[in-house]
């Protein structure tokens, strides 16, 4: 079944301690995907553009507006996000709870409908 | 580049009923969404996407002090608003804005762009 | 840098203003960096200003710039040490982008990008990048002034009324952000055309009203940037002679542009319409903006109809043409007013064509409607609303009525020379 894990801040991150938190982010991620069982699929992942970056789009009545910025506000800002397919909702949680953002921020888990 | 489309709800949507604004008007009037999918695929600008199961249904995991914390939704936080997702692969921001205006959530609700940065530059 | 003397000095100024957005464009295209674009522009009129007194103005001013400039360009990239292909790809890319020779043609590759747009200049491309909706109005605002006409950062900051810092802050999250955000170089291709135009047209239309500078702005300095809109406008109508509303928005900028002289009188008091000597007037403004709107009248028109600018600017023809106060043909204003409300029924157009009714047709008719305006609530607090109405009072013979209604728009003036205006009406009306 397939999930959306979504990547974002925590207004209380975890405490690093100092030997990991010289990790750079590529190689954090790096070892986050050796940890991924042979049997999940990744379909795509990818940190994305901070909130600076973000269009909104929307049509009301027969206006087309595009707005500056994200539509999706709030002081956790949405920072990345992973696709994957796994067997149910506790191996989709394992592997998030290895992502180093489970413990900078937060990661919700969004099951696709229907899987 | 590649463009994550958040699909969103808006809790102050469109008043103006669908029928009551003439298709003329935009240029691109929004689609149906089985319509949609098969535009965007037949023009192979979309890599994945789908919609999502309600925000009661999210999970959100945190790691603290060696401990994994699981919270089950529905949370009062804004990106509840997301109601599915997309990744679009476009020449730029227009070709994403030309996508994303013919959704039916960007009428009902709202569309939000953002590019993925390379991981090297986070 | 020694002191340029007064014809080299001239002409620079005058290349500055034709050259400037044409050099940057073109750097932009070949480099893909804004900063160093704007710096090599710099460079060059720098250059310019030091070489032109001792050796004359060249022959082709515009060419000699674009030439510094672009080898400027390389010698920066160059030391930042970008590698030899990126180089050459630089040096050999055209300095101009194609124009259409009807003579030579060209090959079919680049008649086909040129044809999908149906335009081909690196100025138009910068345009509607600095104008694009993905970008906050107020960005667009001073990505136009900075990269487009060149206005230095510290000038800006000064029409804005902000401490130069927070806007230099500005123009780079803007530049920052057309980058993140993934907005393109480009001139939107044709059936995006109509919508983006429209984008650009309110850009240059905001920057001639002053409309996002603070009402108690610096008036000089406000008609500088007035005069970079009539510019702007002017560029646009030169690179799309063909779209109506950008020949419109030309039309009513020059019209409005037309009466600057006679709005003020020499105390800075503002000066009705009715009231200002149309000898001061610019006859050869009101010449060309009256064949502007002629002309875009005659075009075809997108699937909405006469476009906004264009029945604006027909509306500012019927006063700038007519002979006297008197003279002014109000029904044909009431009518104009009746279709620019169709196309853009806002409370401000309802308001003036409320005013041209109560000319047309008698105070009356005029007051009624602005009650049916008061009554909607839109424009509470909006200080022309009771304007408008002790105008009509007045002209009523009304005169108690008047005075109240002057009253309320005296307190609600948000300048000083609006409220010098109502308190000498309020004088006249001796109250």
């Amino acid at each position: 079944m397939r999930f959306l894990l979504l990547m974002s801040t925590d207004s209380h991150p975890d405490t690093f301690d100092a030997s990991e938190a010289d990790l750079d982010a590529v190689t954090a991620i790096d070892r986050w995907i050796d940890t991924i069982p042979e049997h999940v699929r990744l379909i795509e992942g990818s940190p994305i553009a901070g909130a600076g970056a973000a269009t909104t789009v929307r049509i009301r009545g027969d206006q087309l507006l595009i707005t500056d910025g994200p539509f999706v506000e709030s002081h956790e800002m949405i920072n990345g996000f992973d696709v994957i397919d796994c067997a149910d909702l506790d191996e989709a949680i394992a592997i998030a709870s290895r992502h180093p953002v489970a413990r900078g921020g937060r990661i919700d888990v969004r099951p696709f409908p229907g899987a | 580049m590649r463009f994550l489309m958040f699909v969103c709800v808006d809790p102050t949507p469109d008043h103006i009923p669908t029928a009551a604004t003439t298709a003329t008007a935009l240029a691109a009037p929004p689609m149906d969404i089985n319509d949609w999918v098969e535009d965007v695929d037949r023009r192979g600008v979309r890599v994945t996407g789908n919609e999502l199961t309600p925000a009661d249904q999210t999970v959100a995991v945190r790691v603290r002090d060696g401990e994994t914390l699981r919270t089950d939704g529905p949370f009062p936080e804004a990106h509840e608003l997301i109601a599915g997702f997309d990744i679009l692969e476009c020449a730029d921001l227009d070709e994403a804005i030309e996508i994303a205006r013919r959704h039916p959530m960007a009428r009902d609700g709202a569309i939000e762009l953002r590019p993925f940065r390379a991981l090297a530059d986070v | 840098m020694s002191d340029p003397g007064p014809a080299a000095s001239a002409a620079i100024e005058t290349v500055f203003h034709e050259e400037w957005g044409r050099i940057v464009a073109s750097l932009i295209r070949r480099t893909g960096d804004w900063d160093l674009a704007e710096e090599c522009a710099q460079d060059a009129f720098a250059e310019a200003a030091t070489r032109w007194p001792r050796e004359g103005v060249p022959r082709r001013p515009g060419a000699w710039l674009t030439t510094v400039a672009g080898n400027r360009a390389l010698d920066r990239l160059r030391r930042r040490g970008v590698e030899a292909g990126k180089l050459r790809e630089v040096a050999t890319m055209p300095d101009t982008d194609p124009v259409i020779d009807p003579a030579t043609g060209l090959d079919d590759a680049t008649a086909d990008a040129v044809a999908s747009s149906g335009i081909g200049d690196d100025r138009l491309r910068l345009i509607f990048t600095c104008c694009h909706p993905a970008l906050a109005l107020d960005a667009r605002v001073v990505l136009t002034l900075r990269t487009l006409c060149g206005l230095t950062t510290p000038r800006i900051a000064r029409a804005f009324l902000l401490p130069e810092a927070t806007m230099a802050q500005r123009i780079v999250r803007a530049k920052r952000r057309i980058r993140d955000a993934g907005i393109p170089y480009r001139v939107p291709p044709a059936e995006l055309l109509p919508e983006r135009t429209g984008g650009v047209l309110a850009v240059i239309y905001l920057l001639y009203t002053g409309g996002y500078i603070p009402s108690d702005g610096d008036r000089p300095l406000r008609d500088d940037l007035s005069d970079e809109a009539v510019r702007l406008a002017r560029t646009m109508a030169a690179l799309m002679p063909d779209e109506p509303e950008t020949l419109g928005l030309l039309a009513l900028l020059l019209l409005q542009d037309a009466r600057r002289a006679a709005r003020v009188d020499s105390a800075g008091d503002l000066v009705p319409l009715d009231e200002q000597d149309r000898s001061r007037w610019d006859a050869a403004r009101i010449a060309e903006g009256v064949a502007l709107v002629d002309r875009a009248l005659r075009l075809p028109q997108g699937p909405s109809g006469t476009g906004p600018y264009q029945i604006q600017a027909a509306i500012a023809a019927c006063h700038a043409t007519a002979l006297d106060a008197a003279a002014t043909d109000w029904v044909e204003i009431a009518g104009l007013y009746a279709a620019l409300e169709r196309r853009t029924p806002t409370p401000i157009v309802r308001l003036n064509r409320a005013i041209a009714i109560g000319m047309a047709d008698g105070p009356n008719a005029g007051l009624a409607r602005l009650a049916a305006l008061e009554t909607e609530g839109e424009l509470a607090g909006y200080h022309l609303l009771p304007a408008a109405r002790a105008d009509l009072l007045r002209r009523a013979g009304r005169l108690p009525a008047a005075a109240e209604a002057y009253r309320v728009a005296l307190d609600g003036a948000p300048t000083e020379p609006e409220r010098r205006f109502f308190q000498r009406r309020l004088g006249e009306l001796g109250h």
